[in-house]
């Protein structure tokens, strides 16, 4: 099988080099690429891209099965390979929710038979989210999708010796408990972040509180029992707080952190727009400037999209009936670039830390998140960091329109995406599996 | 001015003009014919979605008085409960060919949304958004306030206005301390700690927990707010007597009162809680001439929202 010969590309922002892909692997590396190169190879011209292996991103909503109209897990996967990824983690919130080893694995060969990146499904930690009892964690762990990332994502795991059961439980196969913290009774009806912003504008209140008591009660358990516990879209200066703390006691926890809630603020409320509302809610100003400088430092551990489809009415509506959450697949590399890259925090190895090799590392994903050397698996995106975009919703392959980012301009552009060897993305344009064009090569 | 969704949408000239304008509508109530043609073959729609006699007459009396046809439109509960959007209900309304909408919606926003999210291109009022806003109450507290304190001129420099009560859920708090500090006024808000915002430190305004000594600061008015019951059983008081006994204005606290201090409430009243009836049928009391106040600050804003070339007024 043909294979690419990328010339003069900079692997994590170094020197420039060439690299040659074939057969789902890198087989070259500078001037052997190029020797080794065949006349049948695609020749790529890779002046000025930056090379990061393939993104993961460990917090992914498809919505497949039960939503369809937002997304699919093919949409989905097409808009995550069109951002830089060739890992998701696919979000348990579903309906039916994925709780049985069945559920798991229908989402995993939807992946798969998409082919546009390898779809890990997060398993959820209680039957039907209710909170109330384990959901088979071990048959999701030992089925064909191989789960080891367990959450109620949307819902927190409120009950403490739930939370505890889960952390133990967990550690029979590995696996991580990757909590939505929230404190339930401290959010009745909340609707933004509380603060000055919601005093005025007259919305519900969603306090910091409310995440900071769960992530310390959390980081407690784990301590105590020996889990594995990665706290989600941390959005408050006290979260980071916590989890410097804790990581300073030896404490295994991880953390991520949205690139919603590391550019906008609770400011953009007031225009009432549904599409800025999600949960966590957008912080203030210094909160967005802990979690940056909580990224900067190492405390916060990755970055996760928590990209969240939704359907046009479910955000053309007033802002208490509105859907919580926002598109993100196709803007977060740009987002990190923007507020970590150009703002000096960040070298593009960095980058490939906090959007692939971590993230693989948390989600025991082993064929991704790899350096970029001979014999690797050839999951990579080539970015060019010069160019600047107008998030335009419209033209995203996401099946959903609510970017919080329609109408800025952001940096950077992915260019190609290989999958194993196979360019999902050929200098912007999506290109379909041969599996399923049945041009099979 | 194209919208009033905000009393934070007005700078001092333009609330001035407006309670003057509301002025010149009131005295055109003393007359034996109280119709003016001013809005005559206009249609003005009150859609509301939270129950609110008063609000909803007031506004069908002030439209009426100025020759506009009325629609009312009551959905009682969300639009969302009921099936319909609110973009769909809107823009229903419009096609039967609203001038003007007044809505009142139990979703902070709501007004905004209609005003801005493209769906409909009319001028919209916002007759009371869940815990924002309720700019013409507060216009009609001001009008109130203005004639008592500074015979119906100019604005309210200087004067201090006490607001006590539930301010966490109050549209008419929030649109009061707006407005009463854009007229120059000084606002004192009194709650239990339970019953203000997280961030009113942030606002225009003085706050204490301690009514009696609130009163005791030269005090031109004091602004009762009224106090649902269900959030005794939220937990945000103990007991309603508790309540009553710390934070209502009962005969001691009104006798306390300096001649000229008022005693307003937006109504309805929970007499024995936030309010005496000794406090409220006294004659420092304006809580009925705030209703007939109301019809003529509601006439000067449709009028000068619908007949706004006559009325010189740019985008407020």
């Amino acid at each position: 099988m043909p294979g690419y010969l990328v010339r003069s590309v900079a692997p994590l922002g170094a020197e420039r080099t060439d690299l040659l892909l074939r057969d789902g692997v890198v087989v070259a590396l500078g001037r052997d690429a190029a020797s080794q190169a065949g006349s049948e190879d695609t020749v790529i011209d890779a002046d000025g891209l930056v090379a990061l292996p393939g993104l993961v991103d460990l917090h992914t909503h498809l919505r497949e099965p039960g939503r369809e109209d937002t997304e699919t897990v093919d949409s989905g996967t097409r808009a995550a390979a069109a951002g830089g990824f060739t890992a998701v983690h696919a979000m348990a919130n579903t309906a039916p929710v994925a709780d049985t080893a069945g559920v798991v694995e229908q989402v995993w060969r939807l992946g798969r038979d998409a082919g546009w990146a390898d779809v890990r499904p997060v398993g959820a930690v209680t039957i039907g989210l209710a909170g109330e009892r384990l959901a088979e964690l071990g048959a999701m762990a030992t089925s064909a999708a191989a789960v080891r990332v367990f959450s109620d994502d949307g819902r927190c795991v409120w009950d403490p010796v739930l939370m505890r059961r889960a952390l133990e439980y967990t550690k029979a196969f590995d696996g991580v408990v990757a909590q939505h913290a929230q404190e339930p009774r401290l959010t009745v009806d909340a609707q933004m972040h509380e603060g000055v912003v919601s005093a005025e504008i007259g919305l519900t209140g969603w306090p910091a509180v409310a995440e900071e008591a769960i992530i310390a009660r959390d980081v407690l358990l784990a301590e105590h029992v020996g889990g594995r516990l990665h706290v989600q879209h941390l959005s408050t200066a006290g979260s980071v707080e916590i989890i410097r703390w804790a990581k300073a006691r030896g404490i295994a926890v991880t953390a991520e952190a949205t690139p919603h809630h590391l550019l906008l603020t609770d400011e953009l409320a007031r225009s009432y727009d549904p599409v800025y509302k999600v949960n966590p809610p957008l912080r203030t100003a210094e909160d967005v400037a802990a979690v940056r400088a909580g990224l900067a430092d190492g405390t916060i551990d990755v970055v996760a999209t928590d990209h969240a489809p939704h359907a046009v009415q479910d955000k053309d509506c007033e802002w208490a009936a509105a859907a919580f959450g926002m598109t993100g697949l196709e803007t977060c590399l740009a987002v990190v670039q923007q507020v970590m890259v150009e703002e000096g925090s960040f070298t593009w190895a960095d980058v490939a830390r906090v959007l692939s090799h971590t993230p693989a590392r948390i989600g025991r994903v082993t064929d991704h998140g790899r350096p970029i050397a001979v014999g690797e698996p050839a999951n990579l995106t080539l970015v060019d960091p010069a160019a600047r975009r107008t998030i335009d919703p419209r033209v995203q392959q996401t099946a959903s329109r609510n970017s919080p980012f329609a109408g800025r301009e952001l940096p950077g552009e992915v260019r190609w995406t290989f999958l194993r060897g196979r360019a999902t993305i050929a200098d912007t344009v999506a290109v379909l599996a041969p599996s399923r064009t049945g041009a099979h090569a | 001015m194209r919208h009033l969704l905000s009393t934070t949408d007005l700078d001092r000239d333009a609330a001035v003009a407006l309670l003057d304008t509301a002025e010149a509508m009131a005295q055109t109530q003393s007359r034996t014919i109280k119709k003016l043609p001013a809005l005559r073959g206009l249609t003005i729609v009150n859609l509301f979605f939270e129950d609110s006699t008063r609000t909803r007459i007031s506004f069908e009396a002030a439209a009426k008085r100025l020759s506009a046809d009325v629609i009312n439109f009551s959905a009682k509960g969300s639009s969302v409960s009921k099936g319909e959007s609110l973009k769909d209900t809107a823009q229903t309304l419009r096609a039967i060919g609203a001038d003007a909408v007044v809505v009142r919606h139990p979703s902070s926003g709501a007004p905004h949304r209609l005003a801005h999210a493209g769906w409909i291109d009319t001028p919209v009022v916002n007759a009371g958004d869940g815990m924002h806003q309720h700019p013409t109450q507060a216009l009609l507290d001001a009008f109130t306030l203005r004639r008592h304190l500074a015979d119906g001129r100019g604005d309210l420099a200087g004067r201090h206005v006490v607001v006590v009560g539930d301010v966490l859920h109050s549209r008419v708090a929030r649109s009061n301390v707006d407005l009463l500090a854009t007229l120059g006024a000084r606002v004192t808000l009194v709650a239990p700690p339970t019953l203000l915002p997280i961030g009113v430190e942030s606002w225009r305004c003085a706050v204490t927990y301690d009514l009696d000594a609130a009163l005791t600061d030269d005090v031109d008015a004091v602004m009762m707010l009224r106090v649902q019951r269900e959030r005794m059983t939220s937990g945000f008081f103990p007991s309603e007597r508790e309540y009553a006994r710390r934070y209502g204005l009962d005969g001691t606290r009104l006798g306390r009162l300096s001649d000229h201090a008022l005693v307003l409430h937006p109504g309805p009243m929970n007499r024995g809680l936030e309010i005496s009836a000794e406090a409220a049928d006294s004659p420092r009391s304006t809580v009925v001439e705030q209703v007939a106040n109301g019809v003529s600050v509601r006439m000067a804003v449709l009028y000068t929202l619908l007949a706004g070339d006559l009325a010189g007024e740019g985008d407020a």
